[in-house]
C-alpha cells in the first residue's frame, strides 16, 4: 500500500473511513439478502424500497404532517412536564414531608414505563389528544423533578456560604445561587426527560389513532408496506438524534464545561 | 474594625467522642492590623476563622467585632476560601458585582465599584471571562475583588494561596500587601506556610493542635512591601519554624 494511503487510514479520517465501509457493507448485505428472494418483498423490503418510501412520504407531505404533529405534541407535553417537574423538584428539595411522601411516589413511578398510563388516561380524558399528552407528560416529569431535587440538595455548600457571607438571603439566595448551582443536574434531567417523552409519544401514537409518526408506522403495517415502516423508523431515529445529541447534548456539554465539571 | 476573642473553647462531637478544636483562646486584632494564624493541620486555625466570620459559634467564651458579639455572617467580615468559591455561572464582572446586587445598589454605582476593584487586582481586561477560563491565581484575584467590592471592614482569608504555584503566590503576596496598604482593612490570614505569614503579617500567631491553642506570638517589624527572598524575612521565618517544631514536639510528647 502506498504511504499516502496508509497515512490516510492512520490519520483522523480513519474512523470515518471505517464507518463508511461498515455502512456500505450493511446496505450491500441487505440488498444481497433481498436479491436472494428468501422472503416476499412486503416482509423484507430492499434498501431502494425504503429510499423510495422516504422520498414519496416527503413528496406527498404525509411525513411532513406526521413530523409536525408529533413534534407539536412532544413540545406541548414536554413544556407542561418541565413546569410541573421543576416545581415538584423544588418542593421535594425544600419541604421534607413532600420529599418523604410524594418523593417516594415519584421514585416508585419512575420504574413504570409511562405508556402503561394509556388505558387509564383514555378513561380519564376520553379518546382524544389529552390522553396521549398525559402519557408524554408522565414520561418526562418524573426524571425532571428527580434531577431538580438532586441538584438542589447537592448544591456545593461553599457557594451558599460565600453567597450568604456577601449578603444573599431568602429567595434571592435561592434564585441567584441555589438554582444556578443545580443547573447541570437539572439539564441532565431535562435531557433524560426529553428522551423518555419521545419514547412515550411514539408508543402512544402507535397504539392510538392520531396523525403523527406512530400512526404512519401503524398505517404502513396495515398496508403491508414495510418500506414505509422502515422509512418512518429512519425519520424517528433522525429526530431522536437531533433532540438527544444536538439540542440537549450540546446544551448539557456547554453547561458542564462552564460549571467546570468537565 | 477591632476583633476580640475571649476565653473561647470550641468542641465538636465526632461519633460520640468530644473533640476539642479550640481551648482557651484569647486574641485581639486591632483595626487595620494584618494578623496571620499559623499552625499544622488540626490546630483549629480555620475553626477560629469561621468563628470570626460568624459561620460557626464558640462552645464557651465570646467573639466580638467592634465590641458587639458576632451572631452570624455579615458582609462587613468577608471570608475568602482556598478555592475561591466563585460562582461558575457568572462571569468575572458579575461575580465581583454579586454582593453589590444583594445590597441593592443602583447599576451605575455598581459599575464604578466593579471597574475600580477589577483594576486593583489587574483583571480589567478579563471582565467578561468565565471562571473556568481563569488560572488559579486569577481566580483568587477575582475572589479578592469580589470580597473588597462589598467594602468590608475585615477580610478573613482561609489559606487563599495554598493551591497556587510559588511564582504566582509571590506575586499575589506583593499585590495583597499593596491592596492592604491602600485600603487599610483588618486582615486575618490563615496559612500553614511560615514564610508567607512573615511576609504578610504585622503579627504571626502560632497555634498548636490537640487541642488547638495559641502557643506563641511574633511581632514582625520589617518594612513593607516585603519580599519572600529577603534575608530578614528568611531568618525570621526560620526562627518561627524552629519554635513551631519545638512546640509540636512537646505536644507530641504530651499526648503520648
Amino acid at each position: 500500500m502506498p504511504a499516502a494511503i496508509r497515512r490516510l487510514f492512520a490519520g483522523r479520517y480513519a474512523v470515518w473511513i471505517g464507518r463508511i465501509i461498515f455502512f456500505a457493507l450493511l446496505l450491500g448485505g441487505w440488498e444481497a439478502l433481498y436479491r436472494l428472494e428468501l422472503w416476499p418483498s412486503y416482509v423484507f423490503p430492499a434498501p431502494s424500497d425504503v429510499a423510495l418510501a422516504l422520498a414519496r412520504g416527503f413528496a406527498d407531505q404525509t411525513f411532513v404532517i406526521g413530523i409536525t404533529s408529533s413534534l407539536g405534541r412532544l413540545v406541548e407535553g414536554y413544556l407542561i412536564a418541565l413546569v410541573v417537574g421543576l416545581a415538584l423538584g423544588v418542593l421535594m428539595a425544600q419541604v421534607r414531608p413532600v420529599k418523604d411522601t410524594i418523593g417516594l411516589l415519584v421514585l416508585g413511578l419512575q420504574s413504570l414505563p409511562s405508556i402503561c398510563w394509556l388505558p387509564l388516561a383514555l378513561l380519564w380524558f376520553g379518546l382524544n389528544e389529552s390522553a396521549i399528552l398525559f402519557v408524554v407528560v408522565m414520561g418526562a416529569v418524573l426524571s425532571i423533578s428527580q434531577a431538580t431535587e438532586d441538584g438542589i440538595r447537592n448544591t456545593a455548600p461553599i457557594y451558599a456560604r460565600a453567597a450568604r457571607n456577601l449578603g444573599a438571603k431568602g429567595w434571592r439566595l435561592y434564585t441567584s445561587v441555589v438554582l444556578p448551582s443545580a443547573l447541570p443536574s437539572i439539564v441532565s434531567g431535562m435531557k433524560l426527560g426529553w428522551s423518555f417523552a419521545w419514547r412515550s409519544l411514539m408508543a402512544g401514537e402507535l397504539l392510538y389513532t392520531l396523525p403523527g409518526l406512530g400512526n404512519l408506522l401503524a398505517m404502513g403495517r396495515e398496508l403491508n408496506d414495510m418500506g414505509q415502516v422502515l422509512a418512518v423508523m429512519l425519520v424517528i431515529i433522525a429526530l431522536g438524534l437531533i433532540g438527544d445529541r444536538l439540542l440537549f447534548g450540546v446544551l448539557e456539554r456547554r453547561v458542564r464545561e462552564r460549571w467546570g465539571l468537565l | 474594625m477591632k476583633l476580640q476573642v475571649k476565653g473561647v473553647e470550641k468542641t465538636f462531637d465526632m461519633r460520640g467522642r468530644t473533640i476539642t478544636a479550640l481551648e482557651n483562646i484569647d486574641l485581639e486584632v486591632r483595626a487595620g492590623e494584618f494578623v496571620c494564624l499559623i499552625g499544622p493541620s488540626g490546630c483549629g486555625k480555620s475553626t477560629l476563622l469561621n468563628l470570626l466570620a460568624g459561620t460557626d459559634f464558640p462552645t464557651k467564651g465570646s467573639v466580638l467585632a467592634n465590641g458587639k458579639p458576632v451572631v452570624g455572617t455579615n458582609p462587613s467580615r468577608v471570608l475568602i476560601f482556598q478555592d475561591g468559591g466563585l460562582f461558575p455561572w457568572l462571569n468575572v464582572h458579575a461575580n465581583v458585582e454579586f454582593g453589590l446586587r444583594m445590597k441593592g445598589l443602583a447599576r451605575d454605582k455598581r459599575e464604578k465599584i466593579v471597574t475600580s476593584y477589577l483594576e486593583m487586582v489587574h483583571l480589567a481586561q478579563f471582565s467578561h471571562a468565565w471562571i473556568h477560563e481563569l488560572s488559579g491565581g486569577m481566580r483568587q484575584r477575582v475572589a479578592l475583588a469580589r470580597a473588597l467590592a462589598v467594602d468590608p471592614n475585615v477580610l478573613l482569608l482561609d489559606e487563599p494561596f495554598g493551591a497556587l504555584d510559588a511564582i504566582t503566590r509571590d506575586l499575589l503576596h506583593t499585590e495583597l500587601q499593596e491592596i492592604w496598604m491602600r485600603t487599610k482593612k483588618t486582615v486575618v490570614f490563615v496559612t500553614h506556610n511560615v514564610r508567607e505569614a512573615v511576609v504578610l503579617g504585622d503579627r504571626v500567631v502560632v497555634m498548636t493542635p490537640h487541642p488547638g491553642r495559641i502557643a506563641a506570638e511574633h511581632r514582625i517589624d520589617l518594612r513593607r512591601p516585603r519580599q519572600i527572598e529577603n534575608m530578614k524575612t528568611v531568618n525570621l521565618a526560620a526562627k518561627i519554624s524552629a519554635d513551631l517544631r519545638l512546640s509540636e514536639e512537646t505536644t507530641h510528647a504530651r499526648s503520648h
